[in-house]
């Protein structure tokens, strides 16, 4: 608290402070947290260091941010990378710093974040929210925009080679997505896989230290170009027989990523 | 009703003893039915001119939330029986009548002799208070009892106080944890097993026996005068400790407002399990600023230096195999029970914390 208040004043601009204070964040207490620990003076604090980030050093470009409805559930599903959830921060950026029709989606991160130190309370202080099918079902019920990767940590942890070849999707989100009628809005996400590449996980590592790998990988990210393609909602009825037609409309799904994935490499002029 | 006037309706007998000379299975002085500090705002806005509404049996009587209740009930008609079963202590409020073990057969004398149309099961030996095996057989095994009593004396309404702790800590636990959510503390927290034994034991009642028109309470942390549980002694402290890297997000209900809420599902009564916690959230470390206390970090990795460090503090730090409440968010949603019971906490977490900050 006494952290956050020393630094506001001294980071947060005006022009920041009239965006986060415009975007919609319902259920605020009165000290300032929500259910899932959302604080509006920290997603300050931390929006201009991500604006930073977004505009000066990973240089992003993002297209379609319209398909990004402005009020009502929705569901942003994209393809995971990086080691690091920088994608999900970037993405949720995007659709937070838009002008006409801003939100703060909410991140779905893994659910060992919140073991480590500081990671995990700052996660929660800006948005983010482990990605447990209870949370998904309360935010959306909430019409709150949440942004999703069902790869989870297959997609961020691959090593490189593994680059923008999609990994196997959590079928969670396209139930989440029948059973609540919610829009899917995909997106696919380049230059993430560029900004961390990892040469292997040291699964020994990772076993001793509690986490769900260790990669091989630069110790900071680096400063890759980053272009984010959403594409158009995608809708799908409560009226699935099987696991099997689910199935079928999560790869629907990852077929859209895919095309949007395509796009995205086709855009981008140089990786850095 | 004046004090005087309560003291003429205390029973005699069926212990025989005084407690304050014969402890444990003994008898205590007649209760004073005075107030204990909570606003009367409300009771004023029902009015006066209730009448004789029967005989309660309150249970855990020596407890801050006891004496809350029992205050309240009495100002709405309800002659109370307070009984104490956690024979800790030499010498008792005048809220409790008797201080008897359930398990011993004396406690079934005290059914004969007062026609209870009611319980309110609020004592519960507290994981700090005793040993494992002791609070099984107070709390389960008595508990058992309590009810078997209870259908045998044609009790109508039994309401039961657990706590949020049943869920567990963890750090995957989702947020708004509803009724529904299993109780995970069994596997996480063995040492918190007796409570949820206790749940289990009221929920298989709750179906096999609805003629005792079961509520059971899981309120999150409540706190406020008088409130001796963990996180209350926490904010109470000048100097509490704090994991390093670790603010988990907490609900806090006040004393006088969980009161407020045990009266309401004790009156209206809709049998079944309720979360009972206000729509508002503070993180622990900024729980602590509001009320004043200094933070005393303690290493939190790995989790074996954190449990030495919290043993090291004794009892200036939380019980060790609660430390992961003090790491990891377990946030209820309490809209079932403000839906059903239409029920609003008053005071705010800035009030409570500036009773603690008052203190220091």
């Amino acid at each position: 608290m006494r952290i956050r208040q020393y630094l506001k004043p001294r980071t947060v601009s005006r022009e920041v402070e009239s965006i986060v204070d415009r975007l919609p964040m319902g259920n605020i207490g009165s000290l300032g947290y929500d259910p899932w620990g959302l604080n509006p003076d920290t997603a300050k604090i931390t929006f201009m260091a991500v604006r930073w980030l977004y505009e000066n050093y990973f240089r992003v470009v993002a297209h379609g941010l319209d398909n990004v409805p402005a009020s009502g559930r929705v569901l942003i599903v994209g393809n995971h990378s990086g080691q690091l959830p920088m994608d999900g921060v970037l993405v949720s950026f995007a659709v937070a710093n838009k002008g006409e029709g801003a939100r703060l989606p909410r991140s779905m991160i893994e659910r060992w974040f919140p073991s480590v130190p500081f990671l995990g309370n700052w996660m929660n202080s800006v948005g983010g929210v482990i990605g447990d099918p209870k949370n998904c079902a309360k935010m959306l019920e909430r019409e709150e925009a949440l942004v999703v990767f069902p790869e989870g940590v297959r997609g961020s942890g691959k090593p490189y080679r593994l680059r923008y070849q999609l990994q196997r999707f959590g079928h969670g989100f396209m139930h989440l997505a029948m059973e609540h009628n919610t829009p899917i809005v995909p997106v696919g996400v380049v230059g993430c896989e560029e900004t961390m590449p990892s040469l292997v996980n040291i699964r020994p590592l990772a076993r001793m230290l509690g986490m769900p790998y260790f990669p091989l990988s630069p110790l900071v990210p680096l400063p890759a170009r980053v272009i984010l393609n959403f594409g158009q909602p995608m809708q799908f009825p409560n009226d699935a027989n099987s696991e099997r037609d689910v199935e079928w409309r999560v790869e629907e799904v990852k077929d859209a990523i895919r095309d949007l994935i395509d796009a995205g490499i086709a855009q981008r002029k140089s990786i850095f | 009703m004046s004090d005087n006037e309560n003291q003429e309706k205390k029973p005699s007998g069926a212990g025989g003893h005084k407690a304050a000379e014969a402890g444990r299975g003994g008898r205590k002085t007649p209760a004073r039915r005075g107030p204990v500090g909570a606003p009367r705002d409300r009771s004023a806005k029902l009015g006066m001119g209730y009448g004789h509404r029967g005989k309660i049996m309150v249970t855990g009587a020596a407890g801050a939330l006891a004496q809350h209740v029992i205050a309240d009930l009495t100002e709405r008609g309800y002659e109370v029986v307070g009984v104490e079963f956690r024979g800790v202590q030499d010498d008792y409020p005048d809220t409790v009548d008797y201080v008897i073990d359930f398990n011993q057969r004396p406690f079934e004398d005290v059914f004969r002799e007062h026609d209870f149309v009611g319980i309110a099961h609020l004592g519960r030996i507290r994981f700090t208070q005793s040993t494992r095996g002791r609070r099984y057989s107070a709390n389960v095994v008595g508990t058992s009892r309590l009810l078997r009593l209870a259908r045998k004396y044609g009790v109508e309404k039994v309401l039961a106080l657990s706590t949020f702790h049943v869920y567990g800590a963890d750090a995957r636990n989702p947020s708004l944890i509803d009724e529904e959510y299993p109780m995970r503390a069994a596997n996480l927290m063995p040492e918190t097993v007796d409570a949820v034994e206790l749940e289990n034991l009221f929920n298989i009642h709750l179906y096999k026996h609805p003629e005792l028109n079961i509520v059971v309470l899981r309120p999150c942390n409540i706190a406020g005068p008088g409130i001796k549980n963990e996180i209350s002694r926490m904010l109470a402290q000048p100097v509490a400790p704090c994991l390093v890297g670790f603010s988990p997000l907490m609900q806090f209900i006040h004393v006088a407002d969980m009161s407020a809420a045990v009266v309401a599902a004790f009156e209206q009564n809709h049998p079944g399990v309720y979360n009972v916690a206000p729509d508002d959230y503070v993180t622990y470390q900024d729980a602590l600023q509001m009320a004043g206390c200094r933070r005393l970090f303690l290493p939190s990795i790995p989790p074996v230096l954190a449990r030495r460090a919290v043993r090291a503090l004794g009892r200036l730090a939380p019980s060790e195999y609660l430390i992961d409440f003090f790491k990891y968010s377990v946030i209820i949603d309490g809209s079932l029970f403000s839906r059903t019971y239409d029920f609003t906490p008053q005071y705010s977490l800035s009030e409570l914390f500036a009773h603690y900050r008052a203190l220091k």
